[in-house]
């Protein structure tokens, strides 16, 4: 069983990662609490499925031009509707939510409340310690490894990386060094959305399009980075690492229960709180800049 | 002096009294609101049903209410109860006093039909259900007649009767199993959404599977909204399972199908799997589903005489066979029946007329029980049990099962074993 909820566990975690280190991004550099992430994440896995599955485009085709398109629309989302109200947290909060309803609306309207699916890139499975899994979700790993270690060099390694990592220090002496801090935050809103979209497509043939999909890893993802602190990218991989592992823990060791997984995740995140609010990584509310 | 009236205005003047002096003798419509998730396939399902039947009826002039034939007018209400149970209970007032409505039919999640059934009684409105299977809707009208009898059932048959058909059919299944694998202990894994309806079913299931000698290897919940079932079904093929016992309405009936076939498992998955009932679960599930089988209403098979020229009319006209929610057309049927035999809409005439009728449907001979629900069983409804073979939805049952079987049923396939 151990071997079945390591290998499953790192499957449901990957994905969450991706969505958490995006989110956690966005937040670190421009304080933004972005309800609309997995929005994004839906609206990517339509566009596959419409260029992808109706269209007939081929498939790697179909998910570049999805990733970049709903980038292209996370970008106009921030320039249109939240940087004006950017300094003021509720209004953000509150338009964010109300941008991810309209694309859900869309969404119902374009397409119905029907699951939609898309076939996966590779057929088959492996066995792996004897667990086994789709080719699917083995690639999945593989893109979301990717990616991540993509990300990880895009930030240590680039000008770009440097001038979003002292962003997120501390924003106004970033400013006085000389940094269009305003740039910074949409190139990292880019990369943030960019991710959300990756996540989206590679996710798409695992399970099904819906209307309703962004709404159960929006929970996870805002608990995954509460528990690994908000901001910091190290903490989002960890709780990423922690809640996948724990929701497969409660489905292999409290089957009847499978139901309550992420009631689970979120009690651990909640316990972890009243021990460090800050997060596990997290910088300390009262030393918030 | 005699007014000269000009040829074409005299024709004018014709065709405005004809058509004042036809509105002043057309009869009143009658108003149906068909309730439900207009957006998703249920409500699609439930609006094409009523469709159907209301062209049939007003095709032929309408429904024969004493001496005067009443077309019907069909009233679509959106419930939205997939996403909020409070707009389902808006909706259904909204019906009743807004659009005027004589009966509502629909209604899909237990919980919002539950909360609709209330708003419908205050209004002393018939409500035929066609779509939640929870037994508390029945219990009502036994426990609270004077309030509750304007409920009917029409379908699916309830959460316990569909329990019974399962271990019908279950049992069936596993007696083959049993020849084919040389043992007698047949290893079953309960995977049930965490829902209303489905806990009597999960319930049932624990208590009957062991005394129908199998083993229950586990009972996996998952979220009635889950989109994942990935570690719950690596924990079933983990426990070495023979077949998965289903209870899913939503997303994750296509992923179990999906990856079930992607990952060659060689547990049977039998049950209900709304999803699986539906013409394009093959293609939702990329091709994989194959084997997979569930509880289903309508097949192309002779339950009664109604059955064919049903399905072959709605194939017609809406390119796809029906989902069990198309029942609304059984509905409708069942009212103008009631209405034809008592000559009134008045709902109390209509209550006592339909509690002694058994009313021959598409789905089998209706007859309500004193819990206002199908009776299910040889004779009545009986529900069909389907498999997907080859990219074909495929019935398999009853093929015998007490003296019950449909002309077209076929054979119950299982998937090698290594």
């Amino acid at each position: 069983m151990l071997q079945d909820i390591l290998i499953t566990g790192l499957i449901n975690s990957g994905v969450y990662a991706l969505l958490a280190v995006g989110f956690s991004l966005i937040f670190g550099v421009a304080r933004i609490v972005n309800i609309t992430h997995t929005a994004f994440y839906m609206v990517a896995a339509y566009l596959v499925y419409v260029l992808g599955h109706l269209w007939g485009w081929p498939a790697w085709l179909a998910i570049v031009a999805a990733v970049i398109a709903v980038t292209i629309l996370g970008l106009l989302s921030y320039r249109l509707v939240i940087e004006p109200v950017r300094e003021h947290e509720t209004a953000v909060l509150i338009s964010t939510i109300a941008l991810a309803a309209i694309f859900q609306e869309l969404m119902i309207i374009g397409f119905g409340g029907h699951y939609l699916s898309i076939p996966s890139l590779i057929d088959g499975y492996s066995q792996l310690a004897g667990v086994r899994m789709t080719n699917q979700q083995l690639l999945t790993l593989v893109i979301v490894a990717v990616t991540l270690v993509g990300v990880w060099l895009l930030l240590a390694k680039t000008r770009l990386g440097l001038a979003i990592r002292a962003t997120a220090e501390d924003r106004e002496v970033a400013n006085l060094m000389g940094m269009n801090v305003r740039h910074v935050a949409l190139w990292t809103m880019g990369i943030s959305v960019g991710l959300a979209a990756i996540a989206g497509v590679v996710v798409a043939p695992l399970f099904v399009v819906d209307p309703l999909m962004w709404l159960d890893p929006l929970i996870t993802v805002l608990a995954i980075v509460v528990l690994g602190g908000l901001g910091s990218l190290k903490g989002s991989v960890i709780g990423a690492l922690i809640i996948g592992y724990v929701e497969t823990s409660t489905v292999f060791l409290l089957p009847a229960g499978s139901f309550l997984k992420s009631a689970v995740a979120l009690s651990i995140m909640v316990l972890v709180l009243v021990v460090r609010p800050e997060g596990l990584f997290g910088i300390a509310f009262e030393e918030e800049r | 002096m005699v007014a000269r009236v000009s040829p074409i205005l005299r024709s004018w003047l014709a065709i405005a009294l004809a058509l004042i002096g036809g509105t002043a003798v057309a009869a009143d419509p009658i108003r149906i609101a068909i309730i439900g998730p207009m957006g998703f396939i249920q409500g699609e399902n439930q609006w094409r049903g009523a469709q159907l039947a209301s062209d049939q009826i007003n095709g032929k002039g309408g429904i024969q209410v004493g001496k005067e034939k009443r077309p019907i007018e069909l009233i679509q209400v959106e419930s939205n109860e997939m996403l909020s149970v409070s707009d389902a209970t808006n909706a259904m007032e909204r019906a009743i006093t807004r659009n005027k409505a004589d009966f509502v039919i629909g209604g899909f999640r237990s919980e919002a039909v539950l909360a609709m059934q209330d708003v419908a009684m205050d209004y002393e409105k018939i409500f035929l259900g066609v779509g939640a299977a929870h037994g508390e809707l029945g219990t009502r009208v036994k426990d609270d007649y004077d309030r509750y009898k304007y409920w009917f059932r029409v379908a699916p048959t309830k959460s316990a009767d569909l329990g019974k058909q399962i271990f019908a059919v279950l049992g069936t299944i596993a007696q083959e199993l049993r020849s084919k694998l040389g043992h007698d202990k047949v290893r079953v894994a309960i995977l049930a959404e965490r829902a209303v309806w489905a806990d009597p079913i999960v319930q049932a299931a624990q208590q009957n599977l062991p005394k129908l000698g199998m083993e229950v290897v586990g009972t996996w919940r998952p979220s009635a909204v889950a989109t994942d079932v990935t570690a719950e079904l690596s924990a079933i093929n983990r426990a070495n399972t023979d077949i998965i016992f289903t209870a899913l309405s939503g997303p994750v009936g296509i992923v179990l199908g999906r990856q079930v076939g992607e990952m060659k498992l060689t547990a049977v998955p039998f049950g209900i799997n709304v999803e699986a009932q539906k013409e394009g679960f093959w293609q939702a599930t990329a091709g994989q589903a194959n084997y997979i089988s569930t509880l289903d209403t309508y097949a192309p098979v002779a339950i009664t005489e109604e059955t064919l020229p049903f399905i072959e009319a709605f194939e017609k006209r809406f390119g796809e066979a029906p989902a069990y929610t198309a029942a609304t057309y059984d509905a409708i049927m069942l009212l103008r029946e009631s209405i034809e035999a008592t000559g009134t809409i008045d709902a109390d005439e209509l209550v006592a007329h339909m509690e002694k009728t058994t009313f021959r449907s598409a789905a089998g001979n209706l007859k309500f029980d004193e819990f206002h629900d199908p009776t299910w069983g040889p004779g009545f409804v009986t529900g069909l049990a389907v498999q997907w073979q080859d990219g074909k939805k495929v019935p398999f049952w009853p093929n015998g099962w007490q003296g019950v079987s449909y002309e077209g049923m076929q054979a119950f396939r299982f998937p090698e074993r290594k």
